[in-house]
């Protein structure tokens, strides 16, 4: 992974005395909180419902073990011994103080993380496929393009008062695992007919109260043109954007409003400007940054290895792990381990100080340092070999890191909703608690099969719900905490947001309602017909008859 | 109102004429785009330096043609939070080669002294002269720049490699780096 | 009759705040000044304003409450959980003292 420079080191370096003399000029009173506010978002600190909430970026979702201690020493010196894991791939800290986030800022510098740009009107965390590196289907790590789209869109002076958040997500996968099509720009690596690798550039997706699947405004982008193209995007959409208001200010909505094409028109005609201007990335960058994401020391092993094929035949409750948890690796002989968050009952994507520690030195031992975070709130232990992850998993049970439900009923994406967050009508962590209670045979979810279900307590969608198979939105109704109930959505390849089922539900009713749409599911669906495919088949009427007749 | 202008706190020297006053003779003059629009032959004829003030919602491209009139440019950010201005001065400088004063009038924070000054800003309109210290102040909090732009200075990928930057336009016409840091 | 109290985080460390009839800033709601009427909501208010401008706490706005066994007590989901802590961790929070 990316190890900073002398450059990187002192950005970092100087944005923390920067934001300590900004926090020591608002204490003091020479700067008020309407000059102070922008400047702490960009920093990454917001106001929430109890106290502030610092949101530290994890680029890409990729973290060394020495960092995630740090994020552990985080937790519990400044914070109350926990963190939440975001879809976005970040942390989030609920309770620092603001006289001493200049000192954490500090702490994270030592171990090259900041919370530069994790809020505000700029461009945000850089989120990657969370297999990268060790995906079998991998085309390239999208990750070293999406250092180089980090450090150029950093304090970038041009797009830092844009007219709303701006979020990129790259995948280098064959398949979309990283919601691109959702995002203000998504990048897929793509081979085009010569071999070359480049991207498909998608702009205008996104989700909150206008969600909307991107379109492909470029089909093929050569490499070496990535960021004079999102220089074009983003000084389109700075000049165009809707400054007048912020339900209408995301570029989805220019996008949309201009069209796909008419706004790729304007974006080329930009980038015919820049394209072999200052912005030409020198090839020796790019080697530079690839290096670090070469491939770690693989040993050459055996696809086939008889102690993990037998421990998974005498260990039922292990070949359950494995069947759920584990993803195929590039390299024979090795795997990819997923770290549910999601305990039964527990609230989705915590992280104790003591599970992080705990997971930094399991990381250290059996996947080369290396952790990632998923945008489903999970962590990935991504290069373990076959032969030790029966090992591994007897660790991560004693720590309860070995909810063998990845991708499952209980799987659940949950924003902290209204028993954290100011911008809340309604609690979303208690009902996936209470869902995951409901569902918690492990049996039964096997039975249900792969089925996403994603939270959100607010419009801003931040669990995601317009992209989930079952979509659950809080609402407010007359002071009542009420959920809407979506279906069919999915955001990878074959993109598509969630139709409203009907009439939202009680706080009491809503968890019923979930379990009456699953088994509806399971008594429709025909072979082995996913979640979405059944009501792709038979639409939302088997759900609605079953609901509604029922309330 | 006091300006901002090569690391001084000066008394401004231009005159903003509002919309339908008299011209005034043979001074520094700012004119808004409707009246450069209207009088525009008027405004050519007379002696002494034309400027002009756009709103952010008026795009560099309305006077491309026309820059070789004008000795400043003055760029309004209506409030802090609307960025436009800082596209609008990169190409004014970078597209359309603008070699004389570009001045940020508006609500501008200290915190975004930086960022204008990287975009081509040389000249700023303050409310008072807490600003000057601020100013000089900001321009030291951050050396390190990961991305080119108007003020060429060398951004990161470059120095790790020992690379020069090409030139713009503008820098070709005006051959000096002196809106640079 | 609506009857309001003033609330707000404290700046230095975040936490939530209510104004008190010594104009001082408590953890705890029930402490809160009660305001029955516009005049005294104007008060809070100003009271408001002024603890923002001494940089004592940001974002001083007017919520509602409702009587209840000879106190009263806050009327919306989120005053609740504002006034109490995290639904979700009961070890959490101002629930948490034991007051």
């Amino acid at each position: 992974m990316y190890r900073y420079d002398e450059f990187d080191h002192t950005l970092v370096a100087e944005r923390v005395e920067q934001f300590r003399d900004q926090v020591e000029r608002r204490l003091s009173g020479e700067i008020g909180e309407d000059e102070f506010k922008p400047l702490r978002l960009m920093n990454g600190l917001y106001l929430q419902l109890h106290a502030y909430m610092l949101r530290v970026a994890i680029p890409y979702g990729t973290l060394s073990s020495r960092q995630l201690r740090m994020l552990a020493h985080i937790a519990r010196r400044y914070d109350k011994g926990y963190g939440h894991f975001t879809t976005r791939q970040n942390i989030q800290y609920n309770w620092p103080k603001l006289e001493e986030v200049p000192d954490l800022l500090a702490d994270l510098a030592k171990v090259e993380m900041h919370a530069i740009q994790t809020s505000g009107n700029c461009i945000r965390n850089v989120t990657a496929d969370h297999y990268a590196g060790a995906a079998a289907d991998e085309i390239e790590d999208p990750r070293v393009y999406a250092e180089i789209i980090r450090q150029w869109s950093t304090l970038h002076p041009e797009f830092s008062f844009l007219p709303r958040k701006f979020k990129i997500a790259v995948t280098g996968a064959a398949t979309d695992r990283a919601a691109i099509r959702v995002h203000d720009i998504g990048l897929q690596m793509r081979r085009n007919e010569a071999g070359e690798a480049g991207f498909e550039v998608i702009v205008g997706g996104g989700q909150g109260r206008t969600p909307l699947i991107g379109p492909t405004i470029r089909e093929f982008l050569p490499k070496r043109h990535l960021l004079s193209y999102l220089e074009a995007i983003l000084r389109v959409y700075n000049q165009l954007g809707r400054r007048d208001n912020i339900y209408k200010a995301r570029i989805k909505i220019l996008v949309k409003q201009t069209g796909a094409e008419e706004f790729a028109r304007r974006v080329e005609e930009e980038w015919e400007h820049l394209k072999d201007g200052a912005l030409a990335l020198p090839q020796e960058e790019v080697e530079r940054i690839k290096a670090y994401f070469a491939p770690p020391p693989f040993e050459a092993l055996d696809a086939k290895q008889t102690a993990f094929e037998a421990s998974r035949f005498e260990d039922r409750e292990f070949a359950r792990f494995v069947r759920s948890n584990l993803f195929a690796h590039k390299q024979p002989g090795y795997a990819i381990v997923n770290v549910s968050l999601k305990p039964v009952g527990g609230v989705p994507g915590d992280a104790t100080a003591e599970q992080m520690e705990f997971l930094a030195d399991l990381a250290e031992c059996y996947s080369f340092d290396e952790i990632l975070v998923s945008h489903e709130q999970n962590l990935v232990l991504p290069h373990v070999k076959l032969a030790e992850v029966y090992e591994l998993w007897r660790a991560l049970k004693s720590q309860g890191l070995a909810t063998p439900n990845i991708g499952l009923v209980s799987d659940i994406i949950a924003c902290p909703g209204l028993d954290y967050c100011n911008l809340a009508n309604a609690r979303s962590i208690p009902v996936a608690q209470r869902i995951s209670t409901r569902f918690a045979d492990l049996k039964r979810q096997h039975e249900i099969g792969d089925l996403k279900i994603k939270i959100s307590g607010c419009i801003n969608a931040c669990g995601h719900h317009h992209v989930g198979q079952i979509g659950i939105l809080g609402v407010d109704k007359k002071g009542e905490e009420f959920y809407q109930i979506t279906l069919g959505g999915e955001p990878g390849d074959a993109a598509a947001l969630g139709r409203i089922v009907g009439p939202a539900f009680s706080y009491d009713q809503v968890v019923d309602a979930v379990e009456t749409i699953v088994d509806t599911y399971v008594g429709e669906r025909q072979a082995d017909e996913g979640f979405n495919q059944t009501y792709a088949r038979v639409g939302l009427e088997p759900f609605k008859e079953k609901l509604y007749a029922a309330h | 109102m006091p300006l901002i202008k090569d690391d001084q706190l000066i008394e401004d020297p231009w005159i903003s004429v509002i919309n339908g006053d008299v011209l005034p003779l043979e001074q520094c003059i700012i004119v808004d785009l409707e009246r450069w629009q209207a009088a525009r032959q008027e405004l050519i004829a007379r002696n002494g330096r034309l400027g002009i003030r756009l709103k952010n919602d008026q795009p560099p491209a309305l006077i491309a043609e026309d820059l070789a009139h004008f000795d400043l440019i003055a760029l309004e950010f209506p409030v802090f939070k609307d960025g436009r201005a800082f596209s609008h001065a990169r190409l004014l400088r970078e597209r359309h080669g603008f070699g004389g004063e570009l001045r940020a009038v508006g609500q501008v924070l200290r915190d975004q002294l930086v960022f204008m000054r990287r975009c081509g800003f040389d000249s700023l309109e303050v409310a008072d002269e807490k600003v000057l210290d601020a100013w000089r102040r900001a321009k030291r909090e951050i050396s390190v720049f990961y991305q080119p732009a108007t003020d060429r200075r060398p951004w990161v990928a470059n120095l790790r490699h020992g690379r020069e930057l090409p030139k713009t336009p503008a820098h070709e016409e005006t051959g000096a780096d002196h809106w640079a840091y | 009759m609506t009857l309001k109290i003033l609330t707000a985080n404290r700046l230095r460390d975040g936490d939530v705040v209510y104004l008190t009839a010594d104009g001082a800033w408590s953890d705890w709601l029930e402490d809160a000044d009660l305001a029955e009427a516009p005049a005294a909501e104007a008060a809070l208010l100003a009271l408001g304003e002024e603890a923002l401008d001494r940089r004592l706490v940001v974002d001083p706005y007017l919520m509602a409450v409702t009587r209840v066994d000879g106190g009263f007590g806050p009327i919306s989901q989120r005053e609740i959980i504002r006034a109490r802590g995290p639904s979700v961790r009961l070890d959490l929070g101002k629930q948490a003292s034991g007051r």
